[in-house]
């Protein structure tokens, strides 16, 4: 019962959350009862059992990518602060917000910032480039044990071929933007929050 | 100093006396004897509405209060968090080729990550089995502080509201309840054991049949329990199985003071041994051995024996296999419907402004949970029988599952779902994760013959 959980989130860190995330204060609240449903150790923050309790998520092929990505480096619990940091990413982009005041910082749900997270689920080792071997992986988690190593390796290569502009053989993140320019990623990456 | 407490202590004796006559009249006349013969006075539906007026008028004041307070009271996500769309793997990752490099149906674009990754976030926000196990949260308040998400807006009105709702329910409900509770369980128990002394024929049966109804109809009062029961043309009848969505054991009490069922389930120790002992031995029931359970040859075996004689009561049977919160229906186990005889599917709906019926049994144990419903208001809930159903040609028992499953939600308004109610305790089946990679091999393989 997500009964008490509202009342345990301070007016304060509601408002600090509103600021960096952009999200409103009824969603503030409701994700708040939503992090306190899945803390089921209820120390105020999740580990990596938590999100693999979620079936829908458990059977997701990137599932474990994606957990990981609430997790900051080295780091085996996330607090509802990063919950919602990473949550942040996923806010549609709206347009009174493209005037906003310039020096407060790219917002979190960017487009750039979007194309980031996804970037990173590729980007195993967290070294700032895809190599091929990452890529094999990542599809490889993808399609299971349908497709062969070969057709998969030739996947790999020509989508490296495709990518590749300064001829290392590994895709970094200028080169992911540029490829993916004419995709709707503002869309694609974005959830319909309600109010 | 003896002498002055004498006639005092006479005085306290008389009147305890006469308030627990008075005390013990007043439930013999409204509850016990109604419960013997079946009929209702219509206090219960008279209090049902006026705790309504009620709680109304206390979530009013509570958002008075709140934008008093200039804040905003916490509404339950009964809408949801997010807006999802329903589109499958294929559709939406065919669309996004198409947007970003104008070739539908090519090979592997980077892009395709996208579809997993808002999927998989969106899971996290919003997923449709996890908050099947946990209690429904409530629009308005109704005076419990178990269900309230709003302490800081509570003013002094609305304290005292509630203080006298601590008394009157913990006070007089309750003890009331757990008299009649003890009563109805105790004569069971004794009546049955004497039927079962009497040999087996119609007068033994009819005795029985009584017997039950009025117990159980004495359980229904000791929790207050306001059902309505609609279609009853459509009741069981022997030689069938009754099949039901699953929220709480007391379902079976709700059941059961409307009509007589043979109970199917594992021998119990302690009271509830007790209990099970005396019911069969004045009517036929299913009692398995805990190692009996496993073995489901044996199970279908014993079932079906039990339906093929038509003097012998219909089953009672709970097939998603654990209690669910009453918002949705989940798989049910295919094992009665192999069965093949006609089921009479029962979609059994609770209202929780009145109470919580749902049994969290991860959190609160049996006697906790006990203590919960016989301290809520009251349990209100509604009955649909539906229309008798059997498996057609060529449907095998998942499909015929299904087909009962979808039947009891829709009557029920209750949300049906394809997932194992199961997942409460244990970890979904890898074969769900391979059948998404074998999807999206289709669309890279798929892509690659063109």
């Amino acid at each position: 019962m997500g009964s008490r959980a509202s009342s345990l989130l301070r007016e304060e860190d509601i408002e600090e959350i509103k600021k960096e995330t952009g999200f409103s204060h009824s969603q503030i609240t409701r994700l708040y009862s939503r992090f306190h449903s899945l803390d089921k150790g209820e120390n105020g923050a999740l580990s990596r059992e938590d999100f693999q309790r979620i079936p829908e998520l458990a059977i997701n092929p990137l599932g474990d990518r994606i957990i990981n990505a609430f997790f900051p480096e080295g780091e085996d619990q996330v607090n509802f602060r990063g919950f919602m940091r990473t949550l942040a990413h996923f806010r549609p982009v709206e347009d009174n917000e493209k005037n906003k005041d310039p020096s407060a910082g790219e917002p979190l749900n960017s487009r750039n910032n979007k194309l980031l997270f996804a970037f990173r689920l590729y980007d195993l080792d967290r070294d700032d480039k895809i190599s091929r071997d990452e890529l094999l992986q990542v599809l490889r988690m993808m399609v299971g044990v349908n497709i062969s190593d070969e057709q998969l390796g030739s996947i790999a290569d020509r989508t490296i071929q495709e990518a590749d502009t300064n001829g290392d053989m590994c895709i970094s993140f200028s080169e992911f933007i540029k490829v993916l320019e004419k995709v709707d990623v503002e869309q694609k990456m974005s959830i319909r929050f309600l109010h | 100093m003896e002498s002055y407490l004498f006639p005092f202590d006479n005085l306290l004796c008389m009147l305890l006396g006469i308030s627990f006559t008075v005390w013990f009249t007043l439930l013999l006349v409204f509850i016990i004897v109604p419960a013997v013969f079946g009929v209702s006075f219509g206090i219960r539906r008279l209090y049902m509405n006026t705790l309504l007026k009620i709680f109304e008028w206390a979530t009013l004041r509570m958002e008075r209060g709140a934008k008093e307070k200039n804040q905003q009271l916490y509404k339950p996500y009964s809408n949801g968090i997010i807006a999802k769309e329903p589109a499958s793997l294929e559709q939406e990752i065919q669309e996004m080729r198409r947007s970003g490099s104008g070739l539908g149906g090519a090979e592997f674009d980077m892009s395709d990550i996208f579809y997993f990754c808002r999927r998989g976030v969106e899971s996290i926000v919003d997923d449709e089995v996890t908050k099947r196990f946990t209690a429904e949260e409530l629009e308005s308040w109704n005076l419990l502080t178990r269900s309230n998400y709003n302490f800081h807006h509570i003013s002094t009105r609305l304290t005292v509201l509630w203080g006298l709702g601590v008394l009157i329910r913990y006070g007089i409900l309750l003890p009331l309840r757990v008299t009649l509770a003890f009563t109805g369980v105790g004569l069971l128990v004794f009546l049955t054991s004497i039927i079962g002394l009497l040999p087996n024929g119609g007068m033994k049966s009819f005795l029985s049949e009584k017997v039950h109804l009025m117990c159980y109809r004495i359980c229904v009062r000791a929790l207050t329990a306001i059902i309505t029961y609609h279609d009853s043309e459509n009741k069981p009848k022997n030689g069938g199985i009754c099949v039901a969505n699953h929220t709480s054991p007391i379902d079976v009490i709700i059941l059961a003071s409307d009509g007589c069922y043979a109970m199917v389930g594992q021998v119990h120790g302690g009271l509830m041994g007790v209990i099970q002992r005396a019911m069969v031995k004045a009517c036929p029931h299913i009692w398995f051995e805990r190692s009996e359970v496993k073995d489901r040859h044996l199970v279908a075996k014993r079932l079906s024996d039990h339906v093929a004689d038509k003097s012998k009561l219909p089953i009672l049977i709970f097939p998603e296999g654990t209690c669910i919160n009453n918002t949705s229906v989940m798989m049910f186990k295919k094992g009665s419907f192999e069965i093949g005889c006609t089921v009479y599917p029962v979609a059994i709906k609770y209202d929780p402004r009145f109470g919580e019926a749902f049994w969290n049994s991860s959190k609160f144990g049996m006697v906790n949970y006990l203590l919960h419903m016989m301290s809520s208001w009251a349990i209100v809930c509604s009955v649909w029988y539906l229309p008798p159903m059997s498996r057609e040609e060529g449907e095998d028992a998942v499909q015929f599952a299904n087909r009962v499953k979808a039947a009891i939600a829709r009557k029920g308004g209750l949300a049906d779902l394809l997932w194992d109610g199961g997942l409460k305790r244990e970890k979904v089946k890898e074969v769900f994760k391979e059948e998404q990679q074998k999807l999206y091999s289709k669309v890279l393989v798929g892509g690659e013959e063109d």
